[in-house]
């Protein structure tokens, strides 16, 4: 056996974290436990959308989706039993969390506290992003000032009493899975940093010569994507950009406050539904892509499983997730060496374009006022929206290939998915129930007295420029819930829906005969039902992820529909109403929480009671195959799920079914 | 199959409509943007059977319009509001743009007017301009009939940056101009004598500070002199939609519009005259000027059709009946020469 050593001391393997939780704190400390004892060295807590958006699960938003994402967390209670036998004064625990993010780490602190930890001792992330909610994810409650607030009121508190505590990750993920290059994610994630970084030294919490702490405690979180040489120098280019900006900008002297550190998810917008094994060999190559540079090497990683496409990963998913992590960081050499990319020059030139074009587009969102103000005009938006389109557009044409979607689709049978469980694991329908009697119980048995009292502290804080962590810590003791700390400052800030970036979409002007022919049908079939044929998309439920909807909107629009977009978060209810009063020809609804089922079911039974059956409905996300068929023995005409890529098929459909609900000959294939 | 069973039954829908019942609103509304020759006929009688008064003499009809981004939709949610709040119905249609290529147009109004409350004395109609009669659809005018069949305030919500877009002022009671803090443009339109359209200027906004400020005493400036038709001083106000402030001045500033016209008598002339012009122009554009020519010009048939009391699809029948008859009597009258 030969080996090469370097003279470099052998580099410490990243942070190893599965992104996980799901139906109640119970399940997930269990789950935690055993992903912990199998060797992953940190813990990532995924909440459910209710917690994430600040509602109790008994609120008639949070229908359906309590447990399905992640874990519910309503109050002290469930934050106890999520760490029950986790030490958290040694544990390093990464929350995403953003709208609420001050409320669950006031959650954490109380806990720990009642562990017998000090919080000075906590170690661990609060995503605690809110910008990029606005951009992509969806799950911001309040308007973007006092987003900031909030956001700037953690990073103040944990700088001061939580050394070790990183109170933000500026997240470029979610803005690649919106259908950002690489150089608008770096422009965008930096433009983001600026402001957040800029609140602080103007709000005057931090003092002069600490503020070095607060950019050094500033984290980011990542994508990495399939072009992984490309990621690799993204990483780079990151790690330069961001040594320049707080060196100049921020004046800080310490080159260690200035070093770039992040963690990864690597990208799910590339893994596909078809051969899904497939995405095993893309997570791995995407994982080089931020670990190959030393000098830009993640400090965490997060990897998701094979079978994200699917649905929810069972626990045997998750681990295989995590031995990748651990070949490549014990059984390679990859830790041994120094920064191996170092002195290429193929790779410096790629670094400087990236970098030059980020710096353009930082100048851009710099010239609409910083990026508070580029999100609110919605020019922010609009680039992600024309890049995912351009992207999609390129699957559609086949100058983008992806194995399994546009070529080579042929395969044999996955034994990975023949299991009685289709390859994915189902929430407990009965933990939403249980969850709300929990709440019940734990509501009936606090000290109401306490809890008044501390609401009406926050208030008095939350309307006052004082920070607003000791008072939600104090909530967090008395026994508030998460909805209830929510309400009150939903009552002080206000509510916040953000631009949706379709109405300014660039029409595809570029039509193909496709495309041509799909207009003429549209047309045509306008024509025969007496007006233009128009149809209603809107998202039911809490998930925020609005891309899907906003595609299949804005490409409707481009084949000669009239679309009226409803946008996020919205109540079956609140979709039915529109629907009857828009007088739509079909409706389309995007679920991609997994609480499709329900959510639907309501929907369904309320276009039944205004006597608006006829209207067809069709269902697109992630949707596993049983709950396919059994959503369309519920009158569903279609489900599209991310298997679905070629959109003009897609909209063949939507003017066949339309056709058909009124008694018209479908047409054949399109040409 | 399609059969005559696929229509609504205009004699149900009007009583239904009537009743004020959401459902029938809904169909009514089907029924007067389908161009099919029986719909056609159908959304005629349904039109002529329902309550002649509240079509022609009652409730309120506003436009709002503004260049975009002005903020006109989160201005439309707040003034529904405080009009709620004030126990009045409001009905909505909210106009946007089509594509002049595709022919398809993204509806996103609604998402902006989202209140977060579901209120069945609210509804909003979103409806495509389809590139024809200005910057409206033909559909705007009989379908702000029905809904005013139905609510006590419609309001008609249109993209406006131009002469042509100002259209909306034809079809309503009351006009208002959102005017986008910072921007020359409304100032330019009033100096243009365009501007001289609508009764009420609001800068929305007003959060801005400065630059809000600054607009408003400018528009205010050139406004002074500008009195609008007879003696109605066309206010320049301030408003926030996002901080609801302002709101309940601007509302009320329209209602004093309204009542301003029922003291001058001229709410019920002015609707019937716009119903003429509608008829007016749809037979232009299907004939021509020497159409309306052949039909006796234009200010006689204006004068003709404001008397008349039926609804604009049986006008607009007529007249097109009585120009093919007239056209073809001659040409009849020449083939029986040998």
């Amino acid at each position: 056996m030969t080996s090469v050593k370097t003279e470099s001391k052998k580099d410490h393997p990243w942070l190893m974290r599965t992104y996980s939780g799901h139906s109640s704190a119970k399940a997930s400390n269990e789950l935690y436990r055993t992903n912990l004892s199998k060797g992953q060295t940190g813990l990532s807590v995924a909440f459910d959308l209710p917690t994430q958006t600040g509602y109790d699960a008994d609120h008639p938003l949070a229908r359906g989706e309590v447990g399905k994402v992640g874990v519910p967390i309503g109050h002290i209670g469930d934050m106890e039993t999520l760490f029950d036998q986790i030490p958290l004064g040694k544990m390093n625990t990464s929350m995403t969390i953003n709208a609420t993010a001050a409320w669950l780490l006031s959650l954490y602190i109380a806990a720990a506290e009642r562990q017998g930890v000090d919080q000075a001792q906590l170690q661990g992330t609060t995503q605690n992003d809110i910008i990029k909610e606005y951009l992509s994810r969806g799950t911001y409650i309040f308007p973007p000032e006092p987003s900031l607030r909030l956001t700037t009121d953690v990073i103040s508190y944990t700088v001061n009493r939580i050394p070790k505590w990183n109170p933000t990750n500026i997240c470029s993920y979610h803005l690649q899975e919106a259908g950002a290059t690489p150089v608008q994610e770096l422009a965008y994630a930096l433009s983001t940093a600026i402001a957040v970084l800029d609140a602080i030294r103007d709000s005057g919490q931090i003092k002069a010569d600490a503020f070095a702490n607060v950019v050094g405690r500033t984290s980011f979180f990542v994508n990495a994507g399939i072009r992984f040489i490309e990621e690799c120098c993204k990483m780079r280019a990151f790690a330069a950009m961001w040594e320049q900006l707080t060196r100049e900008r921020y004046a800080v002297d310490d080159a260690k406050m200035r070093r770039f550190r992040y963690g990864v998810q690597v990208n799910s917008l590339g893994l596909t539904e078809p051969q899904p094994e497939n995405n095993v060999q893309r997570i791995v190559l995407e994982m080089l892509g931020v670990t190959l540079s030393k000098k830009a090497r993640a400090r965490a990683i997060q990897l998701p499983a094979w079978n994200e496409a699917l649905g929810l990963p069972r626990p045997w998913d998750q681990q295989w997730a995590l031995r990748m992590q651990q070949v490549l960081a014990i059984e390679t050499d990859l830790l041994e060496y120094g920064d191996i990319l170092d002195g290429s020059p193929i790779i410096e030139a790629k670094v400087r374009s990236l970098i030059d074009g980020a710096e353009a587009e930082m100048q851009r969102v710099h010239e609409e006022g910083g990026m508070i103000q580029a999100i609110e005009t919605g020019y922010v938006k609009r680039q992600l929206v024309t890049s995912h389109t351009a992207r999609m557009r390129a699957i559609e044409s086949g100058d983008l290939k992806i194995i399994g979607i546009n070529s080579f689709t042929e395969t044999a049978e996955s034994p990975l998915t023949a299991g009685g469980d289709s390859g994915i694991m189902k929430v407990d329908p009965a933990a939403e129930r249980e969850q709300i009697e929990r709440l019940n119980a734990f509501r009936a048995a606090r000290n109401a007295a306490e809890v008044e009292a501390a609401l009406n502290n926050l208030k008095d804080i939350a309307s006052s420029s004082e920070n607003i962590m000791p008072a939600s810590i104090r909530c967090a003791h008395a026994g508030v819930t998460t909805g209830e700390w929510s309400r009150v400052l939903r009552d002080i800030f206000g509510e916040y829906r953000a631009p949706t970036g379709i109405d300014i979409a660039a029409l595809n002007l570029a039509a193909s005969d496709t495309v041509d022919s799909l207009r003429e049908r549209t047309r045509k079939t306008g024509e025969e039902l007496g007006r233009p044929l128009k149809i209603l998309v809107g998202k039911p439920g809490l998930d925020g992820h609005s891309n899907g909807a906003e595609q299949i909107a804005v490409k409707a629009r481009d084949v000669g529909f009239e679309v009226v977009y409803e946008g996020i978060r919205l109540t079956p209810e609140q979709i039915v109403k529109a629907a009857e009063e828009e007088g739509v020809h079909l409706i389309g609804l995007s679920v991609l929480s997994g609480s499709h089922l329900e959510l639907v079911e309501d929907a369904m039974s309320r276009l039944g009671e205004l006597g608006l059956s006829e209207v067809p409905v069709i269902v697109g996300g992630i949707v596993p195959p049983e709950d396919e068929a059994n959503l369309k023995t519920r009158g569903i005409a279609a489900v599209y799920t991310p298997k679905d890529s070629d959109m003009n098929l897609i909209m063949a459909d939507l003017v066949n079914i339309i056709r058909e609900s009124n008694g018209l000959e479908r047409y054949g294939a399109l040409h | 199959m399609l059969t005559s069973s696929t229509y609504p039954d205009p004699d149900t829908l009007a009583a239904a409509v009537t009743e004020r019942e959401r459902p029938a609103l809904a169909k009514a509304l089907n029924l007067l943007d389908d161009k099919r020759p029986e719909a056609r006929r159908r959304a005629a009688r349904l039109l002529r059977l329902l309550p002649h008064e509240r079509l022609y003499a009652s409730g309120h009809l506003i436009g709002l319009t503004g260049p975009p981004g002005a903020g006109k939709s989160s201005l439309t949610a707040a003034l529904i509001t405080i009009w709620r709040k004030r126990g009045l119905r409001v009905a909505v249609l909210a106009v946007d743009p089509s594509s002049p290529i595709s022919g398809g147009a993204l509806l996103g109004d609604r998402l902006r007017m989202f209140s977060g409350q579901i209120d069945n004395e609210v509804f909003i109609r979103s409806l495509a301009c389809r590139g024809e009669f200005g910057g409206l659809s033909a559909e705007v005018w009989p379908m702000s009939l029905v809904m005013l069949a139905a609510f006590d305030i419609v309001l008609v919500e249109t993209v406006g940056v131009g002469q042509k877009e100002i259209d909306v002022s034809r079809l309503t009671d009351t006009t208002v101009f959102v005017a986008q803090p910072a921007s020359g443009d409304s100032i330019q339109f009033l100096k243009a004598g365009i501007m001289e359209v609508p009764h009420l200027l609001v800068v929305n906004k007003a959060d801005l500070g400065l630059a809000a400020r600054k607009t408003l005493a400018e528009l205010r400036a050139t406004l002074k002199p500008a009195l609008h038709e007879s003696s109605w001083q066309v206010p320049a106000l301030a408003a926030s939609a996002a901080q609801g402030t302002g709101i309940a001045e601007l509302a009320d500033g329209i209602d004093a519009h309204r009542l301003w016209l029922l003291e001058q008598k001229q709410l019920s002339p002015r609707r019937k005259k716009f119903q003429a012009e509608w008829v007016l122009k749809r037979l232009g554009e299907e004939f021509g000027r020497f159409g309306i020519e052949s039909l006796g010009g234009t200010s006689a048939l204006l004068m003709e059709l404001a008397e008349a009391g039926s609804s604009p699809f049986e006008q607009y029948d007529a007249m097109r009946q009585r120009f093919l008859s007239n056209w073809n009597a001659p040409q009849r009258e020449r083939l029986k020469c040998p």
